[in-house]
């Protein structure tokens, strides 16, 4: 049923959209139907002609990019005036499984999603949906954050952190400091995590401060219940509305994600918990059935140069070929600086931990919290 | 005359066929209707719930009902929706007693009966906001209480757990009971109260033993519909709860849309598969109240 009404709306949508979108898509004549097979700028013949033949194109589908995560926002309208394509932005707030099931639903259609930005779950469960495209500065980027075929490649993260109201709150040095007093009904938690991969490394990270490992995420539970039962704990899923309204005093969430509301509310700081040191990547990915092949590459093309990279960081996140750019001093040293100190060896957990966790969560969570 | 007369003679034979096919034809818009939004899903539903990954006959996904957290899901589920239709029924049917006792046409009754036709239907994401705008943190009422009454403007969480939702269901579960209680009340002739007096009845003694079993099938197939309306319910929770999808159409929303436990939409399909045979239950004892119903009622 679901599949139904999905395609019938963007029949209906795509019936009312102009009509030189699909006129494009129809004649593939010679840069449409190369540029789906296409695996790195040489294949267009340069620069100049996979823009030309984005251009062509005319328009980009992108799925689940909030325009206050990592800077999207502003990456978006960026990479629309540089290029004059059109963004077409479906799902801001949706999860990365959705953006799957949008690929699966939409399949097919000049509405499907040209490329993803996934958690590191779902994005290595579903590498046979992604088109391997290297970017031009794809050796820039460190081996353990890319695909060796650039099936995907990391394109940015951070490190689980509290954000909290210095005018509201005590400042938070340690986890166990949220248990007090001081914070009854004030800590919340970016999501469900049995659902949302920055709320499960939010438990990831309450584990590790409390004896876990990336192979027990039990003490993470435990820390979330004492926290519940201690009537701390907020069941809030917190946004920039909260937080700027004071709802959420205490978030805990990715870095970046944090850091993205001090410039909104000037005593919101950010702190990564000394010993709790959990980090996370994203994975990006073109959908090998992307309606629009060149423009998805060219979105790729632009998210891993200098500028792309540089934005993110001006979103809070630390951009995958940070250290490349550190060395060629073409990054924004101010905004570098500026990120959150991190001391500690960072944990990355990696799939299989994650699954593991993830199943002992699946049966636990909700008796800790519900 | 004539036209009448030609027209009076043909109609008996034409007029059986056209009857036999028209209804039919005016039906069928409803009819797909159904089999695409009602019938599909369903049959797809229970297939799914059985078949395995690979396309096979699985007990496994069913089987998985079985965990603690499906079962769990399961009893909060049943809980909210128990807990909100009894509610729901007791409130609202003392509100269509009050309405059907008013005159027909007073002002009171048109307005209480038109507003009830609304809410009824207000569920969902607006209902949600409503309450967390009213009762939520920084809510309205939650602010003076905390200005008044010195209560902490921040430290109660229970409407965003099960408490919360028994009482925002409960909202649209009255107005629903009165709508579809008042004209079991409304059946209560005023001859039977006159018959009852009649024979020496005493107030207390008509309802006990006249009105109250009349109602009783009405109001208990009335409070079946409000059980199976909440327990099929998603919006609203979906929108209020965001932590620990702990009532069963919120544990199907996870594991369809998870990113972080992968896999599971066999267990989507086995929990789905879990409402639809509780609904279908609830609406067969429905069905047969309102039959008992019916009688009374003609």
């Amino acid at each position: 049923m679901v599949t139904l009404a999905a395609m019938s709306a963007a029949a209906a949508l795509t019936a009312c959209g102009p009509p030189s979108d699909s006129g494009d898509d129809n004649s593939s004549s010679g840069g449409g139907t190369d540029a789906k097979t296409a695996t790195s700028v040489d294949d267009f013949g340069g620069m100049d002609a996979l823009v030309k033949a984005a251009q062509k194109e005319g328009t980009l589908n992108v799925i689940a990019l909030p325009p206050d995560w990592a800077n999207y926002g502003a990456i978006i309208d960026a990479f629309s005036k540089k290029y004059g394509i059109k963004v077409q932005s479906d799902q801001p707030d949706a999860a990365s499984q959705d953006e799957i099931n949008a690929a699966d639903q939409l399949k097919g259609t000049d509405r499907a999603p040209d490329v993803f930005d996934l958690g590191q779950s779902v994005a290595l469960a579903n590498t046979d949906k992604y088109a391997p495209y290297k970017v031009a500065t794809f050796d820039d980027i460190p081996d353990q954050f890319k695909d060796p075929d650039g099936t995907w490649v990391n394109d940015y993260g951070g490190y689980m952190s509290v954000g909290y109201d210095s005018d509201k709150v005590p400042d938070v040095a340690a986890l166990d400091a949220l248990l007090g007093p001081d914070f009854k009904g004030k800590v919340a938690l970016n999501g469900d995590p049995t659902q949302a991969g920055a709320a499960f490394s939010g438990v990831v990270m309450a584990s590790i401060a409390n004896g876990g490992s990336a192979d027990d995420i039990a003490p993470g539970v435990d820390y979330f219940k004492k926290l519940k039962d201690a009537g701390n704990f907020l069941p809030v899923d917190p946004t920039a509305a909260t937080i700027e309204s004071g709802q959420t005093p205490v978030v805990i969430d990715w870095d970046y994600l944090n850091a993205a509301e001090t410039a909104k509310l000037p005593s919101w700081k950010v702190v990564v918990p000394e010993g709790a040191v959990v980090a996370g990547y994203y994975f990006q990915a073109i959908n090998n059935d992307a309606p629009h092949p060149a423009a998805a590459r060219l979105w790729e093309e632009y998210l891993y140069s200098d500028e792309g990279q540089n934005l993110w960081l001006a979103g809070g996140a630390r951009p995958v070929r940070a250290d490349a750019m550190v060395a060629a001093g073409t990054i924004d040293q101010s905004k570098y600086d500026a990120l959150p100190t991190v001391t500690g060896t960072p944990v990355i957990p990696t799939n299989e931990q994650t699954e593991k966790m993830a199943a002992y969560l699946a049966a636990n969570w909700a008796k800790a919290v519900g | 005359m004539d036209a009448i007369a030609a027209a009076s003679t043909t109609a008996p034979r034409a007029r059986p066929r056209r009857t036999s096919v028209a209804p039919w034809l005016g039906l069928l818009p409803f009819l797909l209707y159904v089999t695409i939004f009602l019938v599909w899903p369903t049959l797809s539903v229970v297939s799914g719930a059985f078949r395995s990954e690979d396309g096979g006959f699985t007990l496994e996904r069913v089987r998985a009902l079985t965990d603690e957290t499906a079962l769990r899901a399961l009893r909060q589920s049943l809980y909210l929706s128990f807990s909100s239709a009894a509610l729901g029924a007791v409130l609202g049917a003392l509100l269509a007693y009050l309405i059907v006792t008013a005159p027909p046409n007073s002002l009171m009754r048109r307005t209480v009966t038109a507003v009830c036709g609304v809410l009824a239907q207000f569920g969902g994401v607006t209902l949600a906001f409503a309450w967390l705008a009213t009762l939520g943190f920084n809510g309205l009422l939650t602010n003076l209480f905390a200005d008044v009454l010195g209560t902490s403007g921040t430290g109660s969480t229970w409407l965003y757990e099960l408490p919360g939702l028994i009482l925002v269901y409960t909202y649209f579960q009255i107005p629903l009971m009165v709508i579809v209680f008042m004209p079991a009340l409304e059946g209560l002739r005023p001859q039977w109260r006159e018959a009852a007096v009649n024979l020496g009845a005493s107030t207390f003694q008509y309802w006990i033993k006249v009105a109250l079993p009349l109602l009783r099938p009405a109001f208990l197939g009335s409070a079946l519909l409000l059980f199976a309306n909440a327990f099929a319910a998603y919006a609203t929770a979906a929108a209020l709860i965001s932590q620990g999808s702990f009532i069963t159409p919120l544990l199907i929303r996870t594991s369809l849309t998870s990113e972080v436990v992968l896999g599971q939409k066999g267990l989507g399909f086995a929990l789905a598969l879990q409402m639809v045979v509780v609904v279908a239950i609830v609406m067969t004892a429905y069905a047969l109240m309102l039959r008992r119903t019916a009688r009374w009622l003609r």
